[in-house]
């Protein structure tokens, strides 16, 4: 018996180490706040300006945004809504898939459940990511996702910045001793305003991926708080009709 | 009595007049005698009962929005997550209610291992409980093409695949089963069907028919001890208490101390890291463009581990064929159990250590079996997948030795505890 | 089974306190299955006010839009028209419209904000039909009391040409007037009220 639980409990260790995959550079940590409405909100209009024009967001509704932003319907509509002009709509684009693929070799993806799919880290790690690369049609490139097609949108934000291969720098930017980027020219926001505005721009990715998460944390302490009631009494009775039996 | 009793209590009667009501309620219930001394263990059957309601309340109202169409199901998903009120809440039950089941069939077919609950007279209640499994296992893989995401869409593809190593026939049936040269829209709607329809109707049919093959034996118990040959003189099993209230009170008990660990997965880790709900489930399905890495729900691995581990030069013979058919004969083998099994005693507390030891080490090898089968595959891992494959199938091969040879313990009269 | 330590109003009590607790949980467990049968976002989101332009619209015409699935008509009533809906008080079931459905605002005899303009939810209140529309007062067959209206194909409900309804005939009410208010002078947001008008 004793070995049969000592296995079990390997197994269960086993299984919460999860092998991360392993290639690329060490992402970094978006270290994302859902609970900041102000961030979120910061991160919305980042991604109406930024992102909203070449790829889309087919299964979130601007209404939906309004309310879990906190915004009223015409401040989303005067600040927020470019593509379209009623509050129910999903964010689509006008740019036909095919035309995409032509521009840019691939379509944008719908941006919809992407923190679900490439998890948060890595969005925050392929924002700040691009470094300049003349073999690219585009002039640069990403260290987390190589050969990307998409062309570095907040450039004008971030500026541009430059690979040094591993050792020589030791700022941590990058990684341990993988490559290091280095701010070359810089651009409207300093560094640190721009990990911030990144880290907006996820956090509301991360919304965007599951809208239901800002209420299924406090829904769920409710139910387990309840079920923990029930638990007493059912055990009560369970201890009393017991009596019978011991 | 006052009039409402009364007349519920008149209903009753006439109903009874016409249906074995009370018949039934004692045959099931109230007159069911179950050994008193079930112990941790024997919460899973009612679980997995619990589990089965929670997958198919659930179930009936995802289908109310989801759209087996592979242009829309992918999109019918989101719209359920978003635009649906509270449809994430139901969505996610029914993700985690999946993998809840196999979590308690596991652990049930695991109490049946240790307490040899599939020996005589049980051997029918075993083997209704692997069909069960096996259509379970369909159940699962049928569902989890549903979502039409990219997970879904490879993994269905290789698993359909597995068929065509089958010599001959092999690639016509591949295609019979996908109705197309790919999976696609005819696949979906086609395991759409599947998996609402026709194998919920199979499990829920195969379950009672578990429940009435238990109830006809009476349940096994942590002494492997048979109640019901020490009566007392009004007939009933000494060591036997009423099912209800006994055990309803207690299982009652066990249900909310799953249903709060439930509520903890599905209100805080609706993906668990990754393995109830994959991240690459969440791009849909892309016929031109395999994911990187493709492994199957956690509930298959080790099964998909044997597979993997029949590489040609190993077992010899086509290596595709080999690994489909070790991976057959890994589930069908349970099914040998109680033939295989040559003990005079039930329980683990009487048996030797040859057998302890034989569990111990089947345990432990599918263990590793199926965390295997969820790494992508490196020669290090196949090399220790064939040794697991191989402690696997001896567990089956030479059960019926060591169980012989094995020293038990005198089983008492009577139950413990 | 029972024996001497066994308190009968303990175990009673206890049964029901779990009971109880257990009942409310099936209860409260049963709240997110029923409301997902409410409308989900995207019905909500296609069900949204439209926008009407009634520019083009001459007097005594009718132009549909649909809202909610709906037909809604927008009527423009000449002064005739207008007149002749004075008259009509003693044939009507319920001519102050003080049965049927409506915005405050529509609450008079020509059931609308500006007189000349009634808009209406194309839906005949008896079983769903949507009734015809005979704006002239010699239509066949509607007899003499008839100053224009609907006429119900389905079970032969009247209605004038502010949607009241008849008496004698199976439609219990008035048509139903929906939220709409007037953009400018040849717009209309139908669907929902001014902002601010409750």
């Amino acid at each position: 018996m004793n070995k049969l639980i000592t296995a079990l409990v390997l197994w269960a260790a086993a299984s919460l180490v999860f092998a991360a995959g392993g290639h690329g550079p060490e992402k970094l940590d978006a270290n994302v706040n859902l609970g900041n409405k102000t961030s979120l909100q910061r991160g919305a209009r980042l991604f109406v300006n930024y992102c909203l024009s070449c790829h889309s967001a087919q299964y979130m509704r601007y209404n939906r945004m309004a309310t879990d932003l906190g915004l009223s319907e015409d401040v989303v509509k005067a600040n927020l809504m470019f593509a379209s002009d009623k509050v129910g709509d999903t964010m689509t684009i006008a740019m036909k898939p095919e035309d995409a693929e032509q521009w840019f070799g691939v379509a944008p993806p719908d941006l919809s459940v992407i923190a679900r799919s490439r998890g948060a880290d890595w969005l925050y790690s392929f924002l700040n990511g691009f470094y300049l690369d003349e073999k690219r049609p585009t002039g640069v490139n990403n260290l987390y996702f190589p050969d990307t097609a998409m062309p570095h949108v907040l450039a004008e934000l971030q500026g541009l910045q430059v690979k040094h291969e591993a050792d020589a720098h030791g700022d941590g930017h990058g990684g341990h001793g993988g490559p290091v980027l280095e701010l070359e020219s810089p651009g409207k926001l300093s560094p640190g305003e721009y990990r911030q505005a990144t880290r907006d721009l996820v956090a509301f990715l991360v919304y965007m991926g599951e809208p239901a998460k800002l209420v299924r944390y406090r829904i769920g302490f409710w139910v387990i708080a309840f079920l923990l009631v029930l638990l007493v009494a059912a055990y009560l009775m369970k201890r009393e009709y017991w009596k019978d039996v011991h | 009595m006052n009039m409402i009793t009364k007349g519920l209590v008149g209903l009753r009667d006439w109903v009874d007049d016409r249906f074995p009501l009370m018949q039934l309620w004692n045959d099931h219930m109230g007159q069911y005698y179950a050994p008193k001394n079930f112990n941790f263990w024997y919460y899973f059957g009612v679980l997995s009962l619990v589990v089965l309601v929670i997958q198919l309340v659930t179930g009936i109202w995802l289908v109310m929005n989801y759209k087996p169409d592979a242009n829309l199901a992918f999109g019918s998903v989101e719209y359920i997550m978003r635009d649906v009120s509270w449809g994430w809440l139901i969505r996610y039950l029914h993700s985690t209610g999946a993998s809840a089941f196999f979590v308690v069939v596991y652990l049930h077919m695991f109490r049946g291992l240790l307490y040899g609950s599939y020996k005589k007279p049980r051997e029918l209640i075993w083997i209704l409980g692997m069909f069960i499994y096996l259509s379970l296992m369909a159940e699962a893989f049928f569902g989890y093409l549903l979502p039409w995401g990219q997970m879904s869409y490879w993994g269905a593809q290789v698993i359909i695949s597995l068929f065509g190593a089958i010599p001959w026939v092999g690639d016509t049936l591949s295609l019979w089963i996908r109705g197309d040269y790919v999976v696609s829209d005819i696949t979906l709607n086609r395991f759409f069907s599947f998996h609402v329809i026709a194998l919920p109707f199979a499990i829920v049919g195969l379950v009672v028919l578990h429940i009435i093959a238990l109830h006809e034996v009476g349940s096994n118990n942590p002494d492997g001890v048979e109640i019901k040959k020490n009566k007392g003189p009004d007939g009933k099993p000494l060591d036997g208490i009423p099912f209800h209230p006994y055990y309803t009170v207690k299982d009652s008990v066990g249900v909310i101390v799953f249903l709060i660990l439930f509520a903890a997965v599905v209100f805080f880790a609706p993906e668990m890291g990754g393995y109830f709900l994959e991240h690459n489930n969440f791009v849909p399905a892309d016929p031109l463009k395999t994911p990187e890495h493709i492994a199957p729900v956690w509930f298959f691995p080790p099964f998909y581990s044997v597979l993997r581990a029949n590489t040609g030069d190993f077992f010899g013979g086509p290596g595709k064929l080999c690994g489909v058919i070790f991976m057959g004969l890994a589930t069908m083998l349970f099914f040998a159990l109680p033939w295989l099994d040559r003990s005079p005693v039930k329980s683990i507390r009487y048996r030797g250590t040859l057998y302890k030891s034989a569990l111990t080490i089947f345990v432990v090898s599918f263990l590793i079996l199926g965390y295997l089968g969820l790494l992508p595959p490196t020669p290090g891992r196949t090399a220790v997948a064939q040794v697991c494959t191989i402690l696997y199938f001896l567990f089956f091969f030479l059960m019926p030795i060591y169980t012989k040879l094995d020293k038990t313990k005198p089983v008492p009269e009577r139950v413990t505890g | 089974m029972s024996e001497n330590a066994v308190d009968p109003d303990r175990r009673r009590f206890l049964t029901g306190t779990a009971s109880v607790i257990g009942g409310i949980g099936a209860g409260l467990a049963a709240i997110p299955f029923v409301a997902t049968f409410q409308p989900s976002a995207r019905a909500k989101a296609i069900g949204a006010p439209v926008e009407a332009d009634i520019s083009q619209l001459e007097p005594g015409g009718r132009l549909i839009f649909k809202w909610r699935g709906k037909p809604v008509w927008v009527v423009r009533r000449t002064p005739e028209q207008l007149a002749a809906l004075e008259s009509l008080d003693g044939v009507l079931r319920d001519p102050a419209s003080s049965e049927s459905l409506q915005p405050e605002f529509a609450a008079n005899p020509w059931r609308s904000e500006k007189p000349e303009y009634l808009v209406l939810v194309g839906i005949c209140t008896h079983l769903g039909c949507s009734p015809n529309f005979f704006p002239s007062t010699d239509a066949e067959g509607m007899g003499s009391d008839w100053q224009g209206g609907f006429y119900c194909p389905c079970h032969g409900s009247k209605f004038d040409l502010s949607g009241r309804v008849y008496a004698g005939v199976p439609a219990p009410t008035n048509m139903e007037v929906p939220p709409y208010y007037y953009i400018d002078d040849t717009h209309l947001m139908i669907g929902e009220l001014e902002e601010g008008a409750a």
